[in-house]
């Protein structure tokens, strides 16, 4: 399934090629979880602090057992924009 | 001590400035800046006056941390009676302008009555002139400012001063200071432009003394420890600006678009301080040159850019082709997603001339895009506004509006009527996006319930800085709480508005409560000031404030009434993203938020809580 993936700030250098204005689109597989979708992009767990998909707020727990969905947005921020870890 | 305790009485009307001892008894009961200038102002002046009459005083003040050593101490507000929300108007500015004030040997100075001619103040220590402005009267505040420098022939005076805004009655019309830092909202350059009052110009050198020194430096030191160490104001603010939000905000699905028609904006990415960031395609630089600190910041959030020279905005204008003052969050919201342009270079120059002509760069852009609806809804045509298209979008028409307003000619002295009174004209009041005739800040209260509690209640209209409950409801600053939820709110904004009045009345940046709270201050002040300061007194002192400014509302003629909010947000519901469906839970809010503020179901301050906060 696809996903869009949006990386703001500095966690933005670890977008997918072809990414534009800090998104791309991404294959994942069924059962993917935020951290899945970070980790596979390299992205250090402990930069992502503010975890958002289609909007809402994933607090920390969440993040490792919340499955994505075909056409969800998960979108992070490093602490440089608050958020929690 | 920190108290100058002193302050400057000018009388433009009799051409006099006297010296006065700052009332220490008040001191204790409402710190400084914004709470004690609140006091004199409140207890001096008639609350029927007719903000622009010269009945009406104007006070310049500081807190008494500002010009020491604390971080972000270089703070300085104006009260007066707000040309725009005729509400009582308290705006804050950083930059030096407020530290070289108190360094002067003043807490504050208190403009009455009104000159016959242009004038400026110019203060030099204990040496205070009242001088003719008729060279500087319609010149920009950029010109103003060279130009006072230059004739007292010291590049190290500190000037406040209204551009051609301010002169024409601009109702959002800000005083600027240091080129680019403003008090900007309520209209408080209105104000000094009805009293003649071209600039204050101040050379200070007298020093600002502490009660306790040592355990002061120890104190600011902890605070500035715990500014870098956090993330947000040790890395955030620094790197990205309040810009950084852009992005967060469009995603949360709370960022009013095209007049709050819409709450997310495709073009945000267009905007953010990611794009400020990235190498332009037609000249390979960023917009973003550097970032800057006001006095004694140790966080330096502020913005430097370039506009692309090609650009339609600035071709063949060289004066614009040099680094000025950027973008930050609220302005690139309103110069952009509120008007649908996406345009980061026309943002960045319209964001220019707001900083050379003195106008609060919200407001300007939020009435902008009430303008662009009622163009777009045929209410207006290109009769009304001088042959600009103004379809929502319109990035030139964004630009010369900006030029247009600045000077408060043409259709832009419509605009500069602010959007309740622009749409009134028009028979549209409904879609004016205000609170008692201030625009909206950069957060849809659909998407963001308590923002709506915040503008409803703000005393000098819609404010996103009278309790930015933002931090906690979308940045988990102390802690997370849901955007989308009503409960609990009422208590929350309480909260933030009390905090905020403590740390506006200290002489400290509010940008230091995404790290610090009030226990972080508390000790500063404590040994920086006379008297116990405990995080409890200062909480006492928020809530004595905001009393104090709500007690001044109601006898302006305000009532519960005008703790509103705009029926598009209560009304219809949110077309998109995670608040689709969803208005605003004002109703439910408002009342909770009187009783945990111990106010009558009207909203009045009960006499219980008059007497519990010794008003
Ligand atoms: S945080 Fe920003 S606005 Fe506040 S004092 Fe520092 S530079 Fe100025």
């Amino acid at each position: 399934m696809i996903i869009r993936i949006k990386l703001y700030a500095a966690l933005g250098k670890y977008l997918p090629d072809g990414a534009v204005k800090n998104e791309a689109d991404m294959e994942v597989a069924i059962g993917t979880t935020p951290e899945v979708a970070f980790t596979s992009l390299n992205v250090p767990l402990e930069q992502c602090h503010l975890v958002l998909i289609n909007g809402l707020f994933v607090p920390p727990p969440e993040r490792a057992t919340r499955t994505l969905a075909n056409g969800d947005h998960l979108a992070a921020w490093p602490p440089v924009a608050g958020g929690v870890r | 001590m920190a108290w100058a305790r002193n302050l400057l009485r000018v009388d433009l009307s009799k051409g006099t400035s006297t010296n006065e001892p700052l009332n220490m008894e008040w001191a204790q009961k409402y710190l400084g800046q914004r709470g004690l200038a609140t006091k004199y102002f409140v207890e001096e002046v008639d609350p029927k006056v007719d903000p622009l009459s010269p009945k009406n005083k104007l006070i310049m003040t500081t807190g008494p941390l500002t010009g020491t050593s604390a971080s972000t101490a270089g703070r300085y507000s104006v009260v007066t009676k707000g040309a725009l929300t005729g509400a009582i108007a308290c705006s804050n500015s950083g930059g030096f302008f407020g530290n070289e004030l108190k360094n002067a040997g003043y807490d504050m100075i208190i403009f009455e009555g009104k000159a016959e001619k242009p004038v400026y103040l110019m203060v030099e220590n204990d040496s205070v002139q009242i001088l003719d402005a008729a060279e500087f009267w319609g010149a920009s505040v950029w010109d103003t400012e060279e130009g006072i420098k230059t004739k007292h022939g010291d590049p190290l005076i500190r000037v406040a001063s209204i551009g051609v805004s301010g002169e024409q009655g601009v109702k959002f019309a800000c005083i600027v200071n240091d080129m680019d830092r403003a008090a900007g909202r309520s209209g408080v350059g209105t104000v000094m432009g009805s009293k003649n009052l071209k600039a204050v110009a101040v050379r200070g050198t007298l020093g600002v003394a502490v009660d306790d020194s040592k355990s002061f430096m120890a104190a600011a030191a902890a605070g500035k420890e715990v500014l870098a160490g956090n993330a947000v104001t040790g890395e955030g603010l620094p790197a990205f600006g309040t810009q950084v939000l852009m992005n967060v905000i469009n995603e949360t699905g709370a960022l009013p678009t095209h007049n709050h028609r819409d709450v997310q904006f495709e073009g945000a990415n267009n905007i953010s301080a990611e794009a400020m960031a990235e190498p332009r395609e037609s000249d390979g630089k960023p917009n973003l040159v550097t970032n800057q600190a006001c006095f004694g910041c140790t966080i330096a959030c502020g913005r430097v850019s370039t506009i692309d020279r090609n650009h339609f905005s600035v071709k063949d204008r060289p004066e614009y082709h040099k680094a000025s003052g950027g973008l930050e969050y609220e302005a690139a919201w309103a110069l952009g997603a509120a008007t649908g342009v996406d345009d980061l270079d026309a943002l960045t120059f319209a964001n220019f001339i707001c900083n050379e002509q003195g106008i609060d760069p919200i407001s300007f852009g939020a009435t902008v895009g009430a303008a662009m609806e009622m163009y777009e809804d045929g209410v207006i045509s290109t009769k009304d506004t001088g042959g600009i298209e103004l379809n929502f979008g319109n990035a030139e028409a964004l630009c010369s509006l900006a030029e247009l307003t600045g000077k408060g000619e043409g259709f832009g002295a419509e605009i500069g009527l602010g959007s309740k009174l622009l749409c009134e004209k028009h028979g549209k009041p409904e879609l004016s996006m205000s609170v008692k005739g201030q625009e909206f800040p950069a957060y849809d209260s659909r998407g963001i319930q308590g923002m709506g509690l915040t503008y409803a209640t703000s005393n000098r209209g819609a404010c996103h800085l009278r309790s930015y409950t933002v931090a906690s409801e979308v940045l988990g600053i102390p802690e997370k709480t849901d955007p989308l939820e009503t409960d609990g709110k009422a208590g929350l904004v309480k909260a933030f508005q009390d905090a905020t009045a403590a740390f506006d009345s200290a002489g400290l940046c509010i940008f230091t409560s995404f790290a610090w709270t009030l226990d972080d201050v508390a000790p500063q002040l404590d040994a920086a000031c006379e008297g116990e300061w405990s995080t409890d007194k200062l909480l006492e002192v928020g809530e004595r404030i905001w009393n104090l400014e709500r007690q001044f509302n109601m006898a302006a003629g305000f009532t519960g009434k005008d703790d509103n909010l705009p029926a598009r947000l209560v009304k219809d519901a949110a077309k998109t993203g995670p608040a689709e469906g969803k208005t605003n839970g004002l109703g439910k809010m408002l009342p909770e938020y009187y009783e945990v503020r111990g106010w009558t179901g009207d909203g009045v301050p009960s006499n219980e809580t008059l007497d519990r906060l010794s008003l």
